[in-house]
């Protein structure tokens, strides 16, 4: 099955099939169905490849050039050509110490959600492998709807669990003795109000990650298990060198979603902080938001959108790695 | 940790083996209550908010259990704004992109799972690529784009954009689902007189329908819960469901009962749906996975 990809994959791309390459595609394994000619797979794609150019291709190249434009108000509406800046917008925002804190505010508090993301995960996965039958379906249900709470929805019910006047979640912690959280305004301070919105996209982020890890844990052999254990590994040791390694793949690809994931916040914070994010819960997404629909700046909005693509690329590329491995399997 | 040994230890006697698992599954079973405890409860906090009285709602001691139940706050919400407006949209856009990301995804799937062709291997990196563009990034210049073709604020407008993320998932899953049906099935059909499409029509089609389902139940639920293009692409007048929910923050507070029962509506079909096609969605998105 995978003849394909290799016979295929030295070659360089090309948009259009020449009309002659059916007969030069004779290295094509024999016996592959290659009748309708080479055409009609790019036929298939075409509706595809013309929406894709249009809802993405386009804005993606508007973007860059944005980026290199003074475009404001006037722009917007028409009144005045964009004009060309160079690279003032790149200068204006790498120049700017807030950009910097930003970028390390975004940096750490993706790590942190993703850090917690897979760690609570891979240790539910785990326990649903040891519980009895009516809990793993409890645990089950439980995550299902979390994971498919729209996300706007599950902001506003941690908005709420978190008020500082009725919040149910101070009524409990001060339940704890010595501890008075009554009143406490969790969005006073960033940090603070950060880790709840951090807890919130941790909240909807691990029932993906238990379900797959769950899957992925069934198809390691028992028998791996067991030699490790009767070789005198305990229950730290079988994890770590036995399923541990046969699950790499599966938390590689997971890692790099969820670094993708937790870099695009943006709803949870937006809608958490009423559409107007103080400057200490800005992260390069708001940020970007910010200073196109709220400056008018929308060359610099645009310089930071693409400075957080490029930032994530090589996420990206360790991704589409494991990707086209489990691809090439098939 | 010994759970799992329970069942490999023969050494010892039936007896205290079947005693121990029980025991260090109880540990385990407090453990997994626990967990459906802490990731349940903001579900359940959001249901019960919605059917008490919203006086008991901002009660300093919590009512953990509605002592009255009221159906109130369902119909404030549905007063606060128009509810059925927003939905009614919400369903249009979701329904066709939909539409157009299956039948468009489908035949760009074939194309890449079922042939092979030169810059096959591109396409995929594409459409992988393609998939990892945040949401946000883009919003720029696509409000820019629908600005300048007129779509700003209109429904089609709004459709064309969802196509971004909804297309490159719906290609991707479908794939995923038509690799896991063997080759051999339509080579069969074709050996025994069946065209090309013939196989296709007659024996992928239907193994694949289950999966088309799965997908496009997902895709639906992705488009419903879009949240920035909605807000950035429509005016209030035009406000889709997602949008709707924030109708509750106004700049003297927050109504939370009332928004917890809005919530409430909005999730609950959502929630169902997602049960239902869960199971064929995370093995479509993991097939394989292992095997690398």
């Amino acid at each position: 099955m995978s003849a394909a990809d290799t016979t295929t994959a030295k070659v360089p791309p090309v948009r259009q099939s020449p009309p002659s390459g059916s007969t030069a595609g004779g290295p094509g394994k024999p016996g592959k169905k290659s009748d309708g000619g080479a055409g009609v797979p790019w036929l298939l794609l075409a509706p595809c490849l013309l929406v894709l150019l249009l809802v993405l291709g386009y804005p993606l190249a508007r973007l860059v050039i944005l980026s290199f434009q003074n475009f404001g108000q006037p722009q917007l509406w028409g009144f005045q050509e964009a004009e060309w800046a160079g690279f003032d917008n790149f200068t204006k925002i790498l120049g700017d110490g807030e950009f910097w804190t930003v970028v390390l505010r975004t940096v750490l508090f993706a790590a942190g959600a993703v850090i917690v993301t897979m760690v609570a995960g891979m240790m539910i996965a785990l326990l649903l492998q040891r519980v009895s039958g009516w809990v793993k379906t409890l645990i089950n249900i439980v995550l299902v709807a979390s994971w498919g709470m729209p996300i706007i929805v599950a902001t506003a019910i941690f908005k709420w669990l978190f008020d500082a006047d009725y919040g149910v979640l101070n009524w409990l912690l001060s339940r704890i003795p010595g501890v008075d959280m009554i009143g406490h305004n969790w969005f006073a301070s960033g940090p603070q109000g950060l880790a709840v919105i951090m807890l919130l996209v941790v909240w909807g982020a691990v029932p993906f990650v238990v379900i797959t890890l769950s899957a992925g844990l069934t198809q390691v052999p028992k028998e791996l298990e067991e030699a490790a254990r009767l070789d005198g590994a305990g229950a730290w040791g079988v994890f770590r060198f036995v399923t541990l390694p046969i699950l790499k793949p599966i938390i590689v690809m997971l890692t790099t979603l969820s670094v993708i994931w937790d870099m695009g916040v943006f709803p949870q914070v937006y809608v958490m902080r009423n559409g107007h994010p103080e400057p200490e819960f800005q992260l390069l997404t708001t940020y970007s938001f910010d200073r196109a629909f709220v400056v008018n700046d929308y060359g610099t909005g645009s310089a930071i959108a693409l400075v957080t693509v490029l930032l994530l690329l090589g996420v990206v590329a360790v991704y589409m790695r494991q990707m086209l491995k489990i691809g090439d399997v098939e | 940790m010994s759970a799992a040994n329970a069942t490999a230890t023969p050494a010892t006697s039936p007896a205290p083996a079947v005693t121990r698992r029980r025991k260090s599954k109880l540990g385990w079973n407090v453990l997994g209550l626990l967990v459906v405890l802490t990731a349940g409860f903001p579900v359940y906090w959001m249901i019960n908010t919605a059917f008490k009285p919203a006086k008991d709602a901002i009660d300093p001691d919590p009512h953990f259990f509605p002592s009255t139940f009221t159906l109130e706050n369902f119909k404030r919400a549905l007063d606060i704004a128009d509810f059925w407006g927003p939905v009614l949209r919400s369903l249009t856009v979701s329904l066709v992109v939909v539409v157009i990301g299956i039948a468009v995804g489908l035949l760009a799937a074939l194309a890449i799972s079922r042939f092979s062709f030169r810059g096959r291997k591109a396409v995929i990196v594409g459409i992988l690529a393609v998939q990892m563009v945040p949401l946000v990034a883009m919003i720029i210049p696509v409000f820019l784009l629908l600005n300048d073709l007129g779509q700003y604020d209109r429904l089609s407008g709004l459709i064309i954009t969802y196509l971004t993320f909804i297309l490159p998932f719906t290609v991707w899953t479908l794939r995923g689902f038509i690799v896991n049906i063997p080759k051999e099935l339509e080579e069969a059909a074709m050996v025994d007189g069946c065209t090309r499409t013939g196989a296709f029509v007659r024996v992928v089609f239907p193994l694949l329908a289950p999966g088309m389902v799965a997908t496009s139940v997902y895709a639906f639920i992705q488009a419903w819960n879009e949240y920035l293009y909605a807000l950035m692409l429509m005016s209030q007048q035009n406000q889709t469901a997602t949008v709707w929910l924030s109708n509750f923050i106004t700049k003297n507070g927050t109504e939370y009962a009332p928004m917890m029962a809005g919530s409430t509506m909005m999730a609950v079909p959502i929630v169902i749906l997602f049960l239902l096609v869960q199971r064929k969605m995370a093995a479509g998105l993991t097939a394989g996975a292992v095997k690398g």
